[in-house]
């Protein structure tokens, strides 16, 4: 039996906010921030006195890049008006925001303090698509980037290993894509709020406009089938199994569990974090799981005393459609093998027994890597205080939620428990 | 050659000489490909360079169509793709490289388990070396 190891005071979420997610040519980091700091201090239900906030956890993984500028926390300290207190970025890739979360949390329970601003930025537009795609694979290992991987080539990788492995194809993955689409319209900070069926019927618009000939496709499988609606990136993974490039921003607002009910009646309460890295793709014992979700699941689940089954919904990092089914047997939810049939069967829809990423994930929401890790806690916290609107999880009984953020090839992955006592 | 570091410089060297070398543990027999300065299964530093035959088979791929500006500088594009690869060596290890010599346009046809050998290229524009390890039928 491994040891449980526990936080040595309790943490509770009493407030959050997320920006619209897009691509937002006439904004930056600044404006994202602010719009998810505004919507934080609202959202907090007898109300925070900035002044009292003590530190700040900031994700961002490379506005270096991005923007060509560095250094930005003092900037975001600065800009919500908290200079000269401490800020701290923290860099995990795709992850970043998600280790804010946890270095705010662990702050709290060391005692050192007992408010504490967590969040995540990244402005992303600035920047081509093969930019990014560089920027993003500078996250994976050197030697695959030498030869020239990006990220849904990696995901690509794994998907052939997959389907030999389990004797599937491309096609189980638009039961994924078809899935988060479902959830999308549900959400207003959706970067694409729009089902399959809708980028179907636009495209059949467009070509009517036209004078050109329409389209015979019979579901929206046949539409992800059509290479000229849905072109290869990197095969198998198309356009439609890739998240977003996107802007935004993320924030939540934690407190020690003795002073929670201050700031709400409604607290959410942090029931287990967990943190962990992982080999370069090569050195990986097994190409179809991540090591990381793997260790960090289980450090959650001790912390918790919380099973598998005992989480009730969850975001998992789908960067890829391919990633959303690793993660559902990495995070124990489904067997190795069985991740790809349980979303055929319907079982993580929203109306299902385990949704999973009701916010429409990272392929619908965006993705703004650095704002993502807080994005997806937020979208939990949301749930549990039943809050979510359209996309509520229809479920009377909502106790226990995960969130599920992966950096890199699975460099850097955590997974975050929260509970509604 | 026995007193070159066991680091990524000494790796290309090799690769330069058309060698594929890894290190391997002295105390346990753990081979690591690229070479590490020590073994991350045992933690000894007792390492001795080993050569690998550069023979295996295809673990996985992707053929890639969106190629970022490094390969895009060697003329890679939607209209020529290129295959990418995890080869599993006959050794055990495996290491990720280009491949080449199968058709990157109809990845449909490729299959995961293929045989494959190793091939020393120079490296292209994008790259900061000056070997290429890739893999071919």
């Amino acid at each position: 039996m491994t040891k449980r190891k526990k936080l040595a005071r309790g943490v509770a979420v009493v407030g959050g906010g997320l920006s619209k997610l897009g691509l937002f040519k006439d904004r930056n980091s600044k404006d994202f921030f602010a719009e998810a700091y505004l919507e934080m201090l609202g959202s907090v239900d007898k109300g925070i006195d900035p002044k009292d906030i003590e530190s700040i956890y900031i994700g961002n993984f490379s506005n270096d890049f991005f923007v060509k500028q560095g250094h930005w926390s003092p900037i975001i300290a600065d800009l919500v008006g908290h200079v000269p207190k401490p800020i701290t970025r923290t860099e995990g890739a795709c992850a970043s925001s998600a280790l804010a979360f946890r270095e705010g949390v662990l702050a709290i329970a060391s005692g050192l303090y007992d408010i504490v601003l967590v969040g995540g930025v990244e402005q992303m537009s600035q920047r081509t698509t093969e930019e990014v795609a560089e920027g993003l694979g500078s996250a994976g290992s050197p030697y695959e980037v030498a030869a020239g991987l990006i990220f849904p080539g990696v995901f690509g990788i794994i998907a052939t290993s997959y389907f030999a492995k389990y004797n599937t194809n491309r096609e189980t993955l638009f039961n994924v894509t078809i899935k988060s689409h479902q959830n999308a319209p549900l959400n207003p900070k959706a970067q694409f709020p729009l089902t399959i069926r809708d980028f179907m019927n636009a495209r059949i618009e467009k070509l009517r406009q036209k004078g050109e000939p329409l389209p015979n496709w019979q579901d929206e499988k046949d539409f992800l089938r059509d290479t000229t609606v849905n072109p290869t990136v990197s095969w198998p993974m198309h356009l439609f199994d890739c998240c977003p490039i996107s802007d935004g921003a993320s924030c939540l607002l934690l407190v020690a569990e003795d002073i929670a009910k201050n700031f709400t009646d409604d607290p959410i309460y942090v029931a287990g974090i967990g943190q962990g890295s992982g080999y370069s793709l090569h050195a990986a014992p097994n190409i179809t799981s991540f090591e990381a979700t793997k260790a960090a699941a289980q450090e959650a689940y001790n912390m918790s005393g919380f099973t598998p089954d005992d989480i009730q919904f969850s975001e998992v990092h789908d960067c890829f459609s391919m990633a959303e089914i690793i993660h559902l047997e990495d995070l124990g939810f489904f067997k190795p093998g069985e991740g790809h049939k349980a979303t055929a069967e319907g079982l993580t829809r929203l109306d299902g027994p385990k949704p999973i990423n009701t916010s429409g994930g990272l392929k619908t929401k965006g993705h703004p890597v650095g704002a993502t890790g807080v994005a997806q806690i937020y979208e939990v916290w949301l749930q549990l205080r039943r809050k979510a609107g359209k996309r509520q999880v229809p479920n009377a009984n909502l106790r226990v939620g995960g969130a599920h953020n992966l950096g890199g090839t699975g460099g850097t992955c955590t997974f975050t428990i929260l509970e509604r006592k | 050659m026995d007193t070159k570091p066991f680091n990524d410089h000494s790796y290309e060297a090799f690769l330069a000489e058309e060698k594929i070398m890894g290190a391997r543990c002295k105390k346990c027999g753990k081979v690591a490909l690229p070479p590490r300065p020590l073994c991350i299964s045992c933690h000894s530093s007792d390492m001795e360079w080993v050569q690998f035959q550069g023979k295996g088979k295809l673990a996985a791929f992707t053929s890639i169509s969106v190629a970022p500006p490094a390969m895009a500088k060697e003329g890679f594009s939607r209209n020529n793709p290129y295959i990418v690869g995890v080869v599993e060596l006959v050794e055990g290890n495996r290491i990720v490289g280009r491949i080449v010599g199968l058709d990157a346009k109809k990845p449909e046809n490729i299959k995961v388990g293929s045989p494959l050998k190793a091939e020393f290229i120079p490296a292209g524009p994008g790259s900061n070396s000056t070997t290429s390890l890739v893999f071919k039928p």
